[in-house]
């Protein structure tokens, strides 16, 4: 049972992944696109788990945790960088 | 509020505690070596960071910042639920709208915490805090703060007001004595 | 008796994520954009990741704890980057839709 039902929140992730890209190639400002990114890299934290799960190892833990972090820091960097044009000032 | 630790050389005691959770946590054992290593680690880094980290303020209560923590769970729980329907619902029905809410708190750690609840919780998402600091000149007494908040589905501004102040903001006011 | 629980966990998680991605798609503006996101898709990563855990503990010898690393990291830095995309969308004076009350509360920034 469980089998299917990993599958089937695969699909519904996959999906959600696919309106985040949608939002990203239309969104009409920019700030929508960042949002559009952010979710899109929180949407592939679940992936790598669920993935892991299916395969029945804890190995890709770290590769979730490290996308958490960069997607974070690049989320605030590029905000930074529309409120003041600059990252590091 | 009091911002110093009594003890010199655990200069920020909730810090400490963070780190040799998280160090356990990362290496998801609880061996004699990983505790050492995690109790030399959660004393040293706090040492040799403490000149260069501004001064926050110690919590007071921690019963209460306890309980405060897990209202604020359960909150954000049935809080998504509302808004998981919001979104599935008429998108027409909706009305937004920005609200400002006075501050009592005046300490910026407790302005930040405040601000990632209202986030966190129903149907609204901080936006900023007024007036800015910038605007202030050099030496002048703070004025009253504002948070804008921005809601997702306005129905009652007065209402939302003071639930926020009285369910999120008196027993933070409290836990950091400020 | 764990495989439900897991199976139950899984699909409350993707159901919440889901649903924030179509109120992300759905939405007219972008203030009311940033709420799904940010609370439907931080809750339903807490519960994947709840699930993660039960299974883990229960296929491999001991518990796993480490997936609450990553459900406290998303669950601090979630309003943290709300705030800052509202901040450059305020900054950017991103429109926002006609029946939006209050509109005046916004102050012109420095």
């Amino acid at each position: 049972m469980l089998e299917t039902v990993i599958l089937v929140v695969f699909a519904m992730i996959g999906v959600s992944l696919l309106l985040n890209l949608w939002r990203l190639l239309v969104g009409p400002s920019v700030p929508d696109r960042i949002l559009a990114l952010d979710t899109m890299y929180i949407n592939s934290i679940a992936l790598i788990v669920l993935y892991g799960m299916s395969l029945g190892t804890s190995l890709y833990f770290e590769a979730a945790l490290l996308i958490a972090m960069l997607g974070f820091v690049s989320t605030v960097a590029i905000c930074k960088y529309l409120l003041r044009g600059d990252i590091i000032e | 509020m009091s911002s110093d630790s009594s003890l010199k050389w655990l200069p920020s005691p909730f810090l400490s505690l963070l780190l040799f959770v998280v160090w356990l946590l990362l290496n998801n054992s609880l061996s004699a070596g990983h505790i050492l290593l995690a109790v030399v680690l959660a004393i040293v880094i706090p040492l040799a960071i403490s000149p260069f980290r501004t001064k926050q303020p110690l919590i007071a209560k921690p019963g209460l910042a306890f309980r405060h923590l897990m209202l604020v769970l359960y909150d954000i729980i049935t809080a998504n639920v509302q808004v998981a329907f919001l979104i599935l619902g008429p998108t027409k029905r909706l009305t937004p709208g920005f609200v400002k809410v006075p501050l009592d708190l005046t300490h910026s750690t407790p302005i930040t915490i405040l601000a990632s609840t209202v986030s966190l919780t129903p149907g609204t998402v901080s936006a900023e805090v007024y007036p800015w600091e910038e605007s202030l000149s050099e030496g002048e007494a703070p004025k009253q703060q504002y948070l804008l908040i921005h809601v997702l589905n306005l129905e009652d501004e007065t209402k939302l007001i003071t639930t926020i102040k009285e369910r999120y903001e008196a027993p933070l006011k409290e836990i950091f004595q400020c | 008796m764990v495989e439900w629980i897991v199976s139950v966990l899984l699909l409350i998680g993707g159901a919440f994520v889901l649903v924030g991605s179509i109120g992300l798609v759905k939405m007219p503006d972008f203030f009311m954009r940033l709420h799904g996101p940010t609370k439907a898709t931080t809750l339903g990563m807490a519960c994947l990741l709840t699930a993660s855990m039960v299974f883990f503990s229960h296929t491999q010898a001991g518990l796993s704890m480490k997936e609450i690393l990553i459900s406290l990291f998303l669950l601090l830095t979630a309003p943290i980057s709300a705030y800052m995309m509202i901040k450059s969308a305020i900054h950017h004076k991103v429109n926002s839709i006609k029946r939006t009350q209050g509109i005046d509360n916004i102050e012109d920034d420095v």
